[in-house]
């Protein structure tokens, strides 16, 4: 049989605000364990408390790039649980009149784009950790996380792939460090996935059970999460078993889900709206300032560059995968307007090239965007070649802010484009190497390539290559 | 001394006649003596008290005095007080020191009030006799016999037996009013929003106010004046222009319209409390009170509405109180589960049990709708049967409880009649609305009634003032137990 995937994604966004949602102790990462916790974050009797603007803001900032409604007023409720790292006993959360309903993202995956629907994004506050490492048959609770802000962004389930989740997932995760509300660092828990997996048989309508797999905090875990989880469900459906609905973890270790707890044991967390909190009424005016502050979102610019600049898909694509990549390339186009393939091409080659071997993040990168349409302006004007620019921008990169200029100057590194310099190194070269002359011509076209390459070698890379192409072919063919 | 109100104690302490340090010398005294029975206090801590006073005297001494200043004042012990123990009348927080001030507790050390000690209450301030206390139950100053009312229990049986000049309290569902009615004494729940619930120990969120409790309307304006006002730290308080409750005290009832409500005078309300009810109402009407019938035909429902909102709201309250970062934890337990469940077994008694059963079955899956969400409908139409009702009339009056203080025990074992005290009490809380309660006299087994008086939100100046003047030509707000004044 033919089994379809069914996917939605639950995606937790911790917002990078200073202090927590409700206090006002910093959320700083790895400080000293429960030396950011204050009297509200640790629950001592009779402590309130309060809501933090910039996190609604930035929960309205996401919902406005999303295209979504913003809930007035927006209601926060309490979910109760007892956990030993959850200091009230409830979460606060949202239930119903979540900040944010609807709205939609569009994701890419090889040249197909599809437009995912979202249910809704509400904000709610992170628990502490337990740790149980490095306490004898104890357990060790760090509350510095308690309290912090996140968005929890539900996707409505629209994937059929997990190659479709993981490019949902990456264009979230784009997206609200686009919007400035979240770090993005997976590895500090900034972005964490949760993904409600099912399949059915091809062509139904109907929803398969669904298991959740929780703790997804790489793309990578996500798709073999979601892979392995899709084949272990085809697997009982086909041997003629039943889903059960349960929560599941996945354990990147083995690469496997199992079972953490099921339906039946699930909690009833007995949601009700927090008397603390008073319904929070957003007003028409605060929504409209937030949208003016709003950046150019990755979806206008993509499509800008597909029309002013000329790019394919393929690269627009790339260059706005992050805004910061987009902001350095805008600023590169800016100092060489008509060469906008050229720096897109620099960008995503040898700048990222050497980004990704330093590992470096592009808003650390030594070469400026000025700088690198500097260089790109004397490959077009033909000073330099596309060879000598590597090793230009290879200078630039160790240096000290210099210009193109300054280092080609410097190192005497200006193509040479005069006939008569050019023909020197020709003669000398074909004097040397007679039996490659007789080669090319009984006919063996690569003894010419040879050729053009000893001449560009003994011009120490600055011979403008088009013009020994041309006057070498002239000699050989006399 | 001990029957002095707040102004003439001020005039002393002002006057240099006594220092803070003599006066609250006395008053710990006092409470020495006759704590030991009345049980009016959980924690008495002389060393602080006195600490405290030696700062209001320099402050008296430097002139930077308020009217309040140096006078001694009993804290409810659900109000967080820095360095104090702070139990909320349980077990579970029964090793539980402070680290902070409540707002109410700052504010009155700032105005330079000595804090007195931590006073009895019920439970997480869930009772209506103080006889859910961990820490035992507060005896009448009027009638050994008899219970003070509660939860805010030791603060009326403090200030009736004059172990303290005056007191805080809180008032969920009747929690001020009732237990000032039954010790003789004055106390006020303003409207909700007005005093900062920061530090206040939660019961139910949405209902919970603090208070204060003194001998008269007058004290009470004068406390008044120094608890209400704007905190940040409180989502729900109110951001208002401060208002001075002692401004308009002096003003003429003449022509005031209060409103009778016929379901408050219906049956229910026991003959001795009727009749001296009446005879209050005789009196506004010789100040020149006019009188309407008013009707509030859903408060029937006030006493259930209030048993679903109230414990939903605590079982989540409550949930805190899970022996993993302060207070009891029990002893021995086998895993996780084990210690929740044998901290809470062990660390809360059966009343507040009982509530969080309750809570936490009305906002199960399956049931929130049939009694969460029809209990707030139905709370909104109590409110609105009150705005209808303030069309016709300036004030509301009624008795503040059914009968009069009833014995220790009398009703322990009969949740239903227990929480039938509040049945005029927690819908002007439902509300949201103030209520205030004044002593009219004896009943049965000469035990004190009150009168119980609503107003519309923000009019607590006028119910002070009509309050006032009812005391200005009757004395039983100046009467002490006999035993006690001994």
């Amino acid at each position: 049989m033919q089994w379809e995937t069914v996917i939605g994604l639950e995606i937790h966004v911790q917002l990078a605000t200073r202090s927590k949602i409700f206090s006002g102790a910093s959320v700083a990462y790895g400080a000293q364990p429960n030396s950011q916790a204050c009297a509200v974050d640790i629950a001592l009797p009779g402590v309130l408390p309060v809501l933090n603007r910039k996190a609604v803001e930035y929960a309205i900032r996401f919902g406005l790039a999303i295209n979504a409604a913003i809930n007035s007023p927006s209601i926060f409720a309490r979910k109760n649980y007892f956990y030993p790292d959850l200091p009230k006993g409830y979460q606060i959360s949202q239930l119903e009149r979540p900040i944010v309903e609807g709205g939609h993202v569009t994701i890419r995956t090889g040249d197909k784009e599809k437009t995912i629907h979202l249910t809704r994004a509400h904000l709610e506050e992170d628990a502490g950790k337990s740790t149980h490492e490095g306490f004898h048959d104890k357990t060790g609770i760090d509350l510095n996380r308690a309290g912090t802000g996140l968005l929890e962004i539900v996707s409505e389930p629209e994937m059929r792939s997990s190659t479709e989740a993981v490019a949902y997932a990456k264009a979230l995760h784009s997206l609200v460090r686009w919007i400035g509300i979240c770090d993005g660092n997976m590895q500090e828990g900034s972005f964490r996935c949760d993904a409600n997996v099912s399949v059915r048989p091809a062509g139904s309508d109907v929803l398969g059970t669904r298991c959740e797999i929780k703790n997804l905090n790489s793309f990578r875990f996500l798709e073999r999460a979601i892979d392995y989880e899709v084949a272990r469900q085809i697997d009982i459906l086909e041997s003629g078993g039943s889903i059960i609905q349960q929560t599941r973890l996945y354990d990147a270790d083995r690469d496997e889900t199992r079972s953490m707890r099921s339906k039946e044991d699930a909690h009833d967390y007995r949601y009700f709206p927090d008397p603390d909190l008073l319904p929070v009424v957003i007003p028409q005016e605060w929504i409209e300032q937030i949208r003016e502050k709003l950046p150019e979102l990755p979806e206008d610019r993509r499509n800008r560059y597909i029309q002013d600049f000329g790019l394919s898909a393929y690269d627009a694509n790339i260059l706005t995968a992050a805004r910061e990549l987009a902001d350095y390339f805008e600023q590169a186009v800016k100092h060489l307007p008509e060469q906008s393939k050229l720096c897109a091409n620099w960008i995503m080659g040898e700048v990222s090239g050497r980004l990704n071997k330093e590992e470096l993040e592009i808003d650390r990168c030594p070469v400026n965007p000025e700088q690198l349409a500097g260089l790109l302006l004397r490959i077009t004007d033909g000073t330099v070649s596309g060879k000598i620019a590597k090793d230009v921008f290879d200078s630039m990169w160790q240096g000290n802010g210099d210009s193109a200029d300054t280092i080609i100057d410097a190192k005497n590194l200006r193509q040479i484009s005069d006939g008569g310099e050019i023909e020197k190194w020709i003669d000398e070269v074909l004097a040397a190497n007679q039996q490659q002359v007789a080669d090319y011509r009984a006919g063996k076209e690569k003894a010419f390539n040879s050729l053009v390459g000893q001449i560009m070698k003994i011009s120490k890379g600055k011979a403008n290559p088009a013009q020994v192409n041309t006057l070498l072919k002239k000699r050989l063919t006399e | 001394m001990l029957n002095a109100s707040l102004r003439q104690l001020s005039s002393l302490l002002s006057e240099k006649k006594i220092s803070s340090t003599e006066l609250t010398g006395e008053f710990l005294t006092r409470i020495k003596a006759l704590n030991p029975d009345l049980n009016a206090f959980i924690t008495v801590n002389e060393e602080k008290s006195l600490e405290q006073a030696r700062v209001a005297d320099e402050m008296i001494a430097s002139g930077q005095s308020t009217p309040l200043t140096g006078i001694p004042i009993a804290q409810k012990d659900i109000f967080c007080a820095n360095g104090w123990l702070t139990t909320c009348g349980s077990k579970i927080l029964s090793n539980f020191i402070s680290p902070y001030d409540a707002a109410v507790v700052k504010q009155f050390d700032q105005a330079g009030m000595v804090n007195l000690g931590k006073t009895n209450m019920d439970e997480f301030a869930m009772g209506s006799s103080n006889e859910t206390s961990y820490y035992g139950p507060v005896k009448n100053p009027w009638d050994r016999l008899a219970v003070p009312g509660g939860s805010s229990g030791g603060s009326a049986c403090a200030v009736a037996a004059r172990l303290a000049p005056a007191a805080t309290g809180t008032d969920t569902g009747g929690s001020i009013r009732q237990p000032a009615a039954l010790c003789g004494i004055s106390g006020i729940k303003p409207t909700y929003g007005l005093v900062s619930r920061y530090g206040m120990i939660a019961f139910a969120s949405s209902l919970d106010q603090a208070g204060p409790m003194a001998k008269s309307a007058e004290d009470l304006a004068l406390l008044l004046n120094v608890m209400v006002g704007f905190d940040e730290r409180d989502s729900t308080s109110l951001q208002r222009k401060k208002e001075d409750y002692t401004q308009s005290l002096e003003r003429s009832v003449s022509g005031l319209r209060i409103g009778l409500p016929k379901e408050f005078f219906a049956e229910g309300m026991s003959s001795d409390v009727s009749s001296a009810v009446e005879a209050a109402l005789t009196e506004y009407r010789k100040l020149g009170a006019t009188f309407v019938e008013v009707s509030l035909p859903n408060s029937k429902l006030a006493v259930p509405v209030y048993y679903v909102l109230a414990p939903a709201e605590a079982s989540s309250n409550l949930s805190r109180f899970d022996g993993v970062r302060y207070g009891y934890r029990a002893t021995q337990y086998t895993n996780l589960e084990d210690l929740y469940a044998k901290t809470r077994a062990e660390g809360f008694g059966e009343e507040v049990k009982r509530r969080i059963l309750i809570g936490t079955y009305v906002l199960s899956h399956g049931y929130y709708d049939a009694y969460y969400l029809q209990a707030q409908k139905l709370r909104r139409l109590i409110a609105e049967d009150f705005t209808k009702a303030f069309e016709q009339c300036d004030l509301i009056m009624g008795p503040t409880s059914p009968t009069v203080a009833f014995n220790i025990g009398e009703k322990c074992d009969d949740p239903i009649q227990m929480y039938l005290s509040d049945i005029y009490t927690s819908a002007a809380s439902l509300a949201g609305l103030p209520g205030m309660s004044i002593p009219v006299g004896f009943g049965n087994n000469r035990r004190p009634a009150g009168l119980h008086i609503i107003g519309n939100y923000f009019r607590e100046a006028q119910m002070l003032n009509v309050a006032h003047c009812y005391q200005q030509v009757t004395n039983w707000h100046e009467l002490t137990p006999l035993e006690i004044n001994r």
